[in-house]
């Protein structure tokens, strides 16, 4: 006899374990994302009204309406922001992700995945690089002018090149990528290694000039975390189905919007439960201090939900020098997410923890029973909108979010009358 | 496993509290453990409440 | 301020690293700004935007690493902020933390520890009873420090462990030495034939102590908690200890230990001790002996009586009450008058400020028959110390009771306490100081230090009133302590106090030297 909970739980785990998510090809977002409309923008987190982004989320929603030609000027952007002329939905409840702001307009170039166990499929932008960057908030002309290439030059050159190379199985070279040093989230560096060489002859074959071959594979070889928005949707991707499975207590997603940080479990649908998020403590790029730090933000955190980026820690050292700490360290912090989660990761595989697989399957009730939260490794973007990433570190989400989540859960419980007494 | 059974091992601790008397027991070279030991669910009783509750689910 | 660059041609550093270097970098007094970085474009910018940039770095490529500083060469030269650089980078790993993992819960460390058998909970009182309750269903042992856990809760406790053949030693326990090795406050003391099961902490670790000084050894120590011989705990574990060392074939010999227990418990016990094939000696402190001698089991007048039996018996040998002392009759008498010779008429008041509680207990009841002695543990309720008149009197503390460790640590691991009452209770009217020194695993680094160096400015204060005190100390302990028996004996000493080789010799010398000056006084009280 086993109880609904577990039997839920073990459900979830062999949809999570079994995914595949595949990389199929590119599109336009208002071509390929479901329910993607001309009056919408995508954002990071749970949903959050224009009156309540931080400085990031807004400079992204400015910046995309400068690109999308629907303002000339900041000033004008953040008017028609707050005008209600433009609505606001999570990226998750689109089957996308997005990093940092995580903000996708509608002629925004995405990478198309499919889960190919399941069928679903997830959905994110190009990573624009390192610096001023729409993603952190920065709306100057520059960073127009770089969204423009991207979707001039680079979509165009990248969505032939997947034509002519076929579909990519993100999972074993996700599996590499962790033992190559690592985590999917902040650590990239192999995975987009590996993307490049895997892409670069395809990339060659395409109809384009060498100008914009050359121009394309400098700018996938400048920016280690081109990967990162192909990590993030391929988590994305294997965990969606996990949210349909009644009665599970495991965590499908986690998220920040900049203000708030929600997460999602199994047995409750598409019900957020959120709380205000932390600003995270870590190391800041010279000149910069905490007190610059906007809080928590972006989509990247999909990666630990999996049992990726802080949760694999173990496997990427070098990130633990964020917080002073050493290998030892990094090793301690992946550990302790065995305590709250369900079962190893049977694709990845961790080396210094001789191959074990990453934790995988957060559980709520683990978390509230352990006081264990997850730890998530992540980048900093400064609170005003325009400036940028002014660091890394690590962050754990609020506790009350799972509270909320287990009182929710025992509630549906009782309501369906499923308690003994 | 009796007392007499327990005389008869090497003895293994697993600590929960005092960090004092783990460090004792590592330093005679005993093998043990000590616990990062939390109240359960932070002593909230809420909290308490709801995880037995939810211990209490139906079998299937 | 002055802008320089260094530059490291093909060297590769990881960004983070990088990082972190410029951090360190940046808090050398005289460094202004600096930026250390790979030689890519988006650095440069970097070092530009932040005014570093110097036209070296036209030769900048991203192979090439570059340390750019605005410093006050007043207070500081590049080559050392290079120089700084390089030691950082040198610096092996040996910052490495040496923690271990550790799990947070009990069944997460099962699992990090196959094989597991023991349990030990030091967690406050509200939630060791859960604790405890997993480690038993288990089916490990446990040891259990924390006190202020329900009685009802330490019942059904015991009753599962006996069920399942289990110890649990507690709550309040704080002494057990199981397969020769030291739990929580434990002596270093040798494995022999001789089992102990006891209901006191200090009192089962001078018994061990006192074993071990005479050549014996210990086989198994198992404590039970102070409660346990109440009536509502019926002497569960003491029950399940004493017949786990009838069967076991290392113990030749058995010692309980407790205060009086329970009239209905202490029956139980001595049946047991009745049918036991192995000799049993019995210190029921201050207790009845006819119960004990009835059950063929051997009484006892103090602690170290009753290790000093043990010893015998197990020896084969002959064996009386030992009432007197270790060095000879003369000897006693000679310290005796010059200790005494120390004071002047008005000083006549017992200061005894203990930290074991057995050890504070066995004193009493020594000594409370022939002095009207007030105490946080006294006799009598109306010599509780509050009673204590306007005109003052003798006075024995265990310091180690609740109102004394109310946010404090406990005085066997921290003398402040102590040290405190030193100073605030001893006074001019003080004659003699009775104190303990207990050594041992969870006991202060140096107890004897603190000790001697209370007793010397004790003396020092006196002295300004043409005053000196009698101290008498015992040291519980044994030379296999960290804090070793001799050097702590030698230290005390040092100070001019009189260190006995047990509790019980150290309360007979008091009350012969309190019998002194009464006499000297020509007092009749």
């Amino acid at each position: 006899m086993i109880d609904i909970i577990e039997k839920a739980n073990k459900e979830a785990l062999e949809i999570i374990q079994n995914g595949q998510p595949t990389l199929i090809g590119l599109g336009v977002a208002e071509e390929v994302i479901p329910g993607m409309e001309k009056d919408l923008f995508l954002h990071a987190g749970p949903p959050i009204t224009w009156e309540k982004m931080s400085g990031p989320l807004r400079g992204g929603v400015m910046a995309g309406l400068i690109y999308e030609g629907l303002a000339s000027t900041p000033e004008e952007a953040a008017e028609y922001a707050a005008s209600g002329k433009l609505r606001f939905e999570p990226c998750h409840h689109h089957d996308a992700v997005g990093p940092m702001a995580g903000i996708v307009t509608p002629r925004m170039p995405v990478w198309i995945l499919e889960n190919t166990a399941y069928g679903n499929r997830a959905y994110c932008t190009l990573n624009e690089g390192l610096g001023k960057v729409l993603r952190m908030g920065a709306y100057g002309p520059e960073v127009i002018k770089h969204l423009q290439w991207m979707e001039s030059v680079l979509y165009p050159v990248l969505k032939e090149t997947i034509e002519i190379h076929g579909p990519i199985d993100l999972k074993t070279m996700i599996a590499q990528a962790v033992q190559m040093g690592d985590e999917a989230h902040n650590r990239n560096k192999a995975a987009t290694s590996l993307l490049i060489r895997e892409i670069a002859p395809s990339i060659l074959k395409t109809s384009f000039s060498n100008e914009d071959k050359i121009a394309v594979l400098e700018f996938l070889n400048s920016n280690d975390h081109t990967f990162l928005n192909l990590s993030m949707p391929a988590a994305k991707a294997t965990l969606e189905p996990a949210g349909k499975v009644k009665y599970s207590t495991i965590v499908y997603t986690m998220a920040r919007n900049g203000t708030e940080f929600g997460i999602r479990v199994g047995g409750l649908g598409n019900r957020w439960f959120t709380a205000p998020a932390e600003i995270i403590d870590g190391l800041f790029f010279p000149g910069f201090t905490k007190e610059d730090a906007n809080p928590d933000i972006g989509d990247s955190c999909i990666t630990e939900t999996l049992g990726l980026g802080g949760f694999s820690m173990a496997t990427a050292p070098a990130i633990v020098q964020f917080v002073g700490g050493t290998p030892k360290d990094a090793v301690r912090y992946t550990t302790s997410m065995y305590e709250i989660t369900t079962e190893e990761s049977k694709a990845y595989k961790l080396p210094p923890l001789n191959f074990r697989g990453s934790p995988t399957g957060i559980d709520i009730r683990k978390v509230i029973e352990t006081q264990v939260l997850p730890i998530i490794n992540t980048g900093i973007a400064h609170k005003d909108p325009g400036v940028g990433q002014v660091g890394a570190g690590i962050v754990r989400p609020p506790m009350a979010c799972f509270e909320q989540a287990l009182e929710a859960f025992v509630n549906l419980l009782e309501d369906e009358g499923l308690l003994e007494d | 496993m009796s007392v007499n059974d327990l005389f008869k091992q090497e003895l293994k601790v697993v600590n929960l509290g005092l960090k004092s008397f783990y460090s004792d027991l590592k330093s005679q070279g005993v093998a043990t453990v000590q616990v990062n030991w939390k109240p359960k669910a932070g002593g909230k009783k809420n909290m308490l409440n709801l995880l037995s509750k939810i211990n209490k689910v139906k079998q299937s | 301020m002055t802008i320089h660059t260094s530059i490291k041609k093909n060297a590769y550093y990881d960004s983070v690293t990088l990082m972190l270097l410029s951090r360190q970098l940046q808090e050398l007094a005289g460094v202004e700004d600096v930026l250390v970085g790979m030689g890519t474009e988006l650095n440069l910018d970097l070092a530009r935007d932040l005014g570093l940039a110097t036209g070296e770095f036209d030769t900048l490529t991203p192979n090439d690493l570059f340390i750019a500083a605005k410093i006050d060469e007043a207070q500081i030269s590049m080559k050392a902020v290079e120089d700084a650089f390089n030691a950082y980078l040198n610096k092996s790993a040996e910052s490495e933390s040496d923690e271990d993992y550790q799990p947070p819960s009990l069944s997460s460390a099962i699992q990090a520890l196959p094989g597991a058998n023991m349990v030990l909970v030091s967690v406050p009182g509200q939630y060791a009873a859960a604790e405890v309750e997993d480690a038993l269903d288990a089916g490990l042992h446990v040891m259990l420090f924390s006190d202020n856990v329900p009685v009802e809760d330490e019942l059904r406790l015991k009753q599962k462990a006996v069920e399942k053949g289990l110890l649990m030693m507690g709550p309040d326990c704080g002494t057990a030495i199981i397969n020769g090795i030291p739990l929580c406050f434990a002596n270093a003391v040798r494995r022999g034939k001789i089992g102990v099961v006891g209901a006191s902490g200090t009192g089962t670790q001078e018994v061990t102590v006192q074993i071990h000084k005479l050549g014996e050894g210990l086989s198994q120590v198992i404590g039970t908690g102070g409660r346990d011989l109440k009536e509502q705990i019926g002497g569960l574990m003491m029950i399940q200890g004493f017949e786990s060392l009838i069967a076991d074939p290392e113990t030749e010999l058995i010692v309980l230990i407790s205060k009086p227990p329970d009239p209905s418990v202490a029956e139980k016990i001595c049946q047991i001790a009745k049918g036991s094939p192995k000799p049993v000696v019995i210190d029921f402190i201050g207790g009845e002996r006819a119960a004990i001698e009835a059950a063929g089991a051997i009484p006892c007048i103090s602690l170290e009586d009753a290790a000093q039996k043990a010893v015998k018996v197990l020896r084969g040998q002959e064996y009386e009450d030992f009432t007197g002392f270790s060095l000879p009759e003369e000897q006693i008498e000679q310290i005796v008058e010059k200790e005494a010779a120390k004071l002047k008429g008005d000083q006549t008041e017992l200061r005894a400020l203990f930290t074991g509680g057995t050890l504070a207990d066995e004193a009493m009841k020594l000594l409370g028959d022939h002095y009207d002695i007030y105490s946080n543990i006294p006799l009598s309720p109306e010599m509780a110390i509050e009673n204590l008149p306007e005109g003052r009197g003798h006075i024995c503390l265990d310091l180690g009771e609740d109102e004394f460790t109310r946010g404090r640590p406990h005085p066997m691991i921290d003398p402040q306490t102590r040290t405190e009452f030193f100073e605030s209770h001893v006074d001019e009217k003080t004659a003699v100081i009775l104190v303990d020194v207990v050594l041992g695993f969870g006991s202060y680094k140096d107890p004897a230090g603190a000790v001697a160096d209370s007793v010397r400015e004790i003396r020092q204060r006196l002295s300004n009133q043409g005053k000196d005190v009698v101290v008498i100390a015992s040291v519980c302990g044994t030379e296999l302590d960290r804090q070793d028996l001799n050097k702590s004996i030698a230290t005390l000493e040092a100070a001019g106090i009189i260190v006995l080789p047990s509790n019980a010799q150290a309360v007979r010398l008091t009350d012969k030297v309190m019998q002194r000056i009464k006499k000297g006084a020509g007092d009749v009280s």
